[in-house]
């Protein structure tokens, strides 16, 4: 998209509020962007301080450190907090801090709203983590809390749980509703859908996806609610109900859910192929299409998660068939990042480093994800940890990386400072090599046949899951280093131009760095 | 706020409580979905009908278990384990219960059909699993369940398992919020 | 604390691969999953070789003017068909080898698998043979105070029988929550669903041992509740089935026997480290908050006719399940030991109980 600026100075206008009171009641989407990063980075720390405890466990056969029982707190609170704590606020936070300044505007639309959905997401997760202290421990019933473990079975914490749960799901909501109407409503003139950025166009969708499936996910854990409290037999056999009911609703959120996790960071990594290739994206409209072909086919293929459970063969035949179809519209981004990448005149600073980590590394899980589909095959893999190196694989490698990338891409942009390349880049490379080291051998355990969420495992498994869990120190550790970099660079460092990439695109490039506390309170012009 | 971003936002506020209510409506959905294909082996109650009756039908075994769901101590088991029939014909089997324990108790029992693709051509006119079983203590009773395999039935399908799960639910009795049987009836 | 680790000639470096199998269909299976790896491994060379080449050869120092096109139509066509057909013939034969694992015939042996937390039950429907299949492994292999054996968690107190060449039909449900029957060498995974009957079949050739495990999280003992399947030839199979019918008459017999206090403790210790110890723990105590200590309760020091009536029907809304199931001879001596241990004898009334009081608990009282 070009675009000519008339770079407005607004001197008029009031700057951020002093001390706390700034944060609390903050309706600014620079400040609320900032708030929901650093809220996912410490939720990042601390589910990545379970994942440390798990793989601890799992780095000998035999129980050291912790009892079965806590272990599976761990792995449930684990996958609860990377996904809704550490995942997606993260994007939420990208997308307050860029999708207005992508499209010209001042703020997010509803300003008010977007306040509230931050602040209670911190109470959320308040109210998860402190059921770990509660008589009968946290919830151990898996992040995917199939009843009746969630429900007959439960510790009393799932109420808490549940709670958590809903209040999560509200703050998503609101954050995908004010996403909506916001790139609905508020672009500048000029910026027409197909003009949109990718980023843009990506969260856009996302923001639908959140809508639909969040609340379905609302309505599972009520019913939830409603079986543990007040007698009802939603998946109760006994009273008529049927486990099996639960797992068809859940994953008719949970699967448009996984997509929600990796369309902003197709809409990132584009971004930042176009900029250190210094070429033109190629082929944006298809890009469009791809993400909302995707989006469509992720309502219709839930039940791959399922082909244990005695489907019927009509029914799995049909959600092989459908989810390999994802394949075609997923291989056309990736052949279309690396046509961007085909005969320009690359760079490989840190953002670039992950993002072409990225296409590699989301593209094997991406090819795992393949292998999963195929139904017979899938009776082997299903709950292995073949299953667990493939989702990691597509959300660390993928989703994670997208947003480091994201942070070192825009850093510059959002602090007026220059992140050190030189540590970048050995952050970079530690977790390259921390991430495969963890989730390859992962593949082998996996097929060898060792299940999932197992605390221990007999011994032909030993040596791979040692070095999975040396990866995963390794991995983990590093981790410390990024936030040292990203305090480093916050705190001084070389002051960025507003252009900052020589090759970058876009509206956000063309305000100050740091980006003013208000811009585009004027629209700006676009060609 | 501008009138159209006021539009959007009312039609996205709607939609939340829509799709809440969806995944309400997936309960009795799932049911019926489950009728038309026989997933998960659930089985309902049909009404009697003349054309299910063949006069030429083909021989299969029809084989019962019982299963006691746990937490439950009746002694619950076929009469017969294997029936040997024909489709298109009604049949009536029995399962015997007892109440071994001192106290009054209640049971569902809930039928399950397998293979899966044969649930779809039960049919039962009559069963026990439709109803509570109440016994006193001691008490010994003969569950009927009266039912047809359809001529239907695919042809590589030679033997049906009927299986019944027993529940104690003397604890939840008074609750008809059973969302499936609301919807069904 | 790490007295004894893994001992590491054991484990596996070569352990790369999916199980093979050893029926038709698992060979099948394997086939399958390899056709699809090297399509993946191709499909991924492919892209990233030409990927690798750019950042190779078109870095801004050797190609400092970035070319300018962005579009192909002939090229986006292309590579939205080509992976589609190449997705076909790829679900072509899947769905072929779906259709032959769903072909549901009758089955010559019929045996209900039942899943329990945390174990699993085998009935077999045609000759009345019903056992329960526990983890063997000892407690102190897993906290690591004495060496692993061999087949660490991956052994059982009794192995499922089945013999060659017969077309074995397993009918899956469980008894708690959701468990899941995986048997890699057979190429079976079938969830086990409380109230729900699953099926999956098999004919295996070969005799041997064949070992799998629960794939479904299914509360604290998860990893701890394996399949040992072993498949010998008919004449065995039918020496075996002969010897469980009679193991079961004797059993009924020994519940007519006298019983001394130490018998029962003896024989109650060996179920209590099976079945009770995972929660109550060897101490007596359980767990904080979630399991009741047996030590020092009131309940197993005096009150002796609730403590059967606990073993039988469970406790409602708890983790204690009904151990009905457990002959009468096992159910007396688990109590007795548990009402002898711990200083619990001294603290309460001593009372031992008998096979004879669990047949007598069976038989209602009006």
């Amino acid at each position: 998209m070009s675009a000519v600026i008339e770079n407005h100075h607004e001197d008029h206008d009031h700057g951020p509020a002093k001390g706390i009171t700034r944060w609390l009641y903050t309706t600014n989407h620079k400040d609320i962007g900032t708030l929901y990063l650093w809220f996912s980075f410490a939720m990042f720390l601390i589910g990545g301080a379970m994942a440390m405890i798990i793989r601890a466990e799992l780095f000998q056969p035999g129980m050291q450190i912790v009892e079965p029982e806590f272990y599976n707190q761990m792995i449930t609170l684990h996958g609860l907090i990377m996904i809704f704590g550490g995942v997606m606020p993260a994007f939420v936070g990208l997308a307050n801090w860029l999708v207005p300044m992508m499209i010209g505007a001042p703020d997010m639309a509803l300003p008010r709203m977007n306040n509230l959905s931050f602040w209670i997401l911190p109470f959320a997760f308040l109210i998860l983590l402190s059921s770990l202290f509660m008589e009968g421990g946290a919830p151990n019933f898996g992040w995917t809390f199939y009843a009746p473990l969630s429900t007959t079975y439960a510790p009393p914490s799932v109420t808490f749980f549940i709670f958590s749960v809903h209040i999560m799901g509200a703050s998503s909501i609101m954050g995908a509703i004010n996403v909506v109407v916001t790139i609905m409503n508020m672009r500048a003139p000029g910026v027409g859908l197909m003009k949109m950025p990718l980023f843009v166009w990506s969260w856009l969708i996302t923001a639908y996806l959140l809508i639909a499936v969040m609340p379905v996910l609302a309505g599972a854990v009520t019913m939830m609610l409603m079986d543990i409290h007040f007698g009802t037999s939603f998946f109760n056999a006994a009273g008529g109900g049927d486990p099996v009911l639960f797992q068809h609703i859940f994953w008719f959120f949970g699967h448009p859910e996984v997509y929600i996790m990796i369309l902003p960071a197709f809409g990132i990594v584009s971004h930042i192929i176009e900029t250190f290739s210094r070429k033109q994206l190629f082929g944006y409209s298809s890009m469009v299409w791809a993400m909302l072909s995707i989006a469509i086919l992720s309502f219709v293929v839930w039940a791959h998660h399922m082909f244990t459970v005695g489907l019927p063969l009509a029914a799995e035949i049909f959600f092989m068939w459908a989810t390999m179809l994802i394949a075609v519209p997923t291989g056309v981004k990736v052949f279309n990042w690396v046509a961007t990448m085909f005969r320009g005149s690359l760079t490989f600073e840190t953002p670039m480093l992950f993002a072409i980590a990225f296409v590699v590394l989301f593209t094997i899980g991406g090819l795992s994800g393949l292998m999963l589909a195929i139904v017979p095959a899938d009776f082997q893999y299903h709950d292995t940890y073949f299953v667990v190196a493939h989702f990691h694989y597509v959300l660390v490698p993928g989703a994670i990386f997208s947003i480091m990338a994201a942070v070192y891409y825009w850093i510059p942009k959002w602090s007026g400072n220059m992140y050190d390349e030189r540590l970048g880049k050995l952050h970079f490379w530690l977790s390259f090599v921390g991430v495969n080291v963890t989730f390859f051998p992962q593949h082998f355990i996996g097929l060898a046949g060792m299940p999932r969420r197992y605390p221990d495992y007999s011994l032909q498994f030993a040596d791979w899951n040692m070095v999975s869990s040396v990866g995963a120190f390794l991995f983990g550790f590093s981790q410390l280093l990024f936030l040292f970099i990203v305090l480093k660079t916050v705190m001084g460092g070389k002051k960025a131009t507003s252009q900052v990439w020589d090759g970058a695109r876009g509206l956000e490039w063309t305000v100050a760095s740091p980006a003013p506390y208000h811009t585009f309170s004027t629209p700006p012009k676009v060609d | 706020m501008n009138k159209g971003a006021k539009k959007t936002l009312i039609k996205l506020v709607v939609a939340v409580p829509l799709m809440f209510a969806f995944g309400f409506a997936l309960v009795p959905l799932y049911d019926v979905f489950c009728e038309v294909t026989g997933l998960n082996g659930k089985v309902f109650q049909s009404e009697h009908s003349d054309d299910l009756i063949a006069e030429q039908g083909r021989p299969l075994s029809l084989q019962f278990i019982s299963t006691n769901n746990e937490n439950m101590p009746w002694k619950f088991e076929p009469s017969v384990k294997v029936l040997k029939i024909e489709t298109g014909k009604y049949y009536t089997a029995t399962f015997s219960v007892k109440n071994t324990t001192n106290k009054k108790m209640t049971a569902q029992a809930v039928p399950s059909v397998a293979p899966s693709n044969a649930a779809a051509h039960l049919k039962k006119l009559e069963c026990f699993c439709f109803e509570k079983q109440e016994l006193m203590p001691g008490e010994e009773a003969l569950l009927p369940v009266k039912l047809l395999v359809s001529n239907e039935l695919p042809s590589n399908i030679k033997n049906v398992i009927l299986s019944y799960t027993i529940f104690d639910i003397t604890d939840y009795n008074d609750i008809e919020l059973a969302s499936n049987q609301i919807v069904m009836e | 604390m790490l007295t004894f680790v893994a001992p590491m000639a054991k484990a596996d470096w070569f352990a790369l691969n999916m199980t093979r199998g050893i029926t038709d269909i698992s060979n099948e299976v394997f086939e399958l999953h390899m056709l699809i790896f090297w399509i993946c491994v191709a499909i991924g060379v492919a892209v990233f070789s030409v990927m690798f080449y750019s950042i190779y050869a078109h870095t801004k120092k050797k190609n400092p003017v970035p070319a300018k096109f962005h579009e192909n139509h002939k090229l986006e066509i292309a590579w939205t068909i080509i992976p589609f057909l190449i997705l076909i013939a790829m679900a072509v034969p899947a769905s072929k080898t779906l259709v032959k694992i769903y072909d549901d015939t009758a089955g010559d042996i019929n045996i209900q698998v039942t899943g329990y937390q945390w174990k699993w039950q085998y009935q077999y429907l045609e000759d009345d043979i019903s056992f329960f299949a526990n983890l063997s492994t000892d407690l102190d292999e897993i906290y690591n105070l004495v060496p692993k054996g061999e087949n660490y968690l991956q052994e059982v107190d009794e192995m499922v029988v089945i013999p060659a060449g017969k077309k074995i039909r397993f009918l899956i449900t469980a008894n708690d929550v959701i468990h899941s029957w995986w048997l890699p060498a057979f190429a079976i995974k079938q969830d086990a669903i409380p109230g729900f009957v699953n099926t999956a079949w098999t004919i295996v050739e070969e005799p041997g041992i064949y070992r799998g495990r629960c794939t479904e999280l299914c509360g604290k003992n998860h990893g701890f509740m394996p399949i040992v399947v072993k498949v010998v030839e008919q004449d065995e199979y039918d020496e075996w089935v002969l010897n469980k019918r009679n193991e079961a008459i004797k059993l009924a017999e020994l519940t007519t026997k006298d019983w001394t206090a130490q018998e029962l403790v003896s024989r109650g210790q060996e179920i209590y480290d099976v079945n009770c110890v995972a929660c109550h723990q060897v101490s007596g105590q359980g767990i904080t908050g979630i399991f009741p200590a047996l030590a020092g309760s009131d309940i197993v020091m005096n009150d002796k006719e609730r403590n059967i009536e606990i073993l039988m029907e469970g406790v409602q809304g708890a983790a204690m399940n009904s151990f009905s199931y457990l002959s009468e001879v096992e159910l007396a001596s688990v109590i007795t030991y548990t009402r002898q241990s711990w200083g619990n004898a001294e603290k309460g009334d001593g009372e031992i109980v008998i096979p004879k009081d669990i047949v007598d608990y069976k038989e209602p009282k009006i």
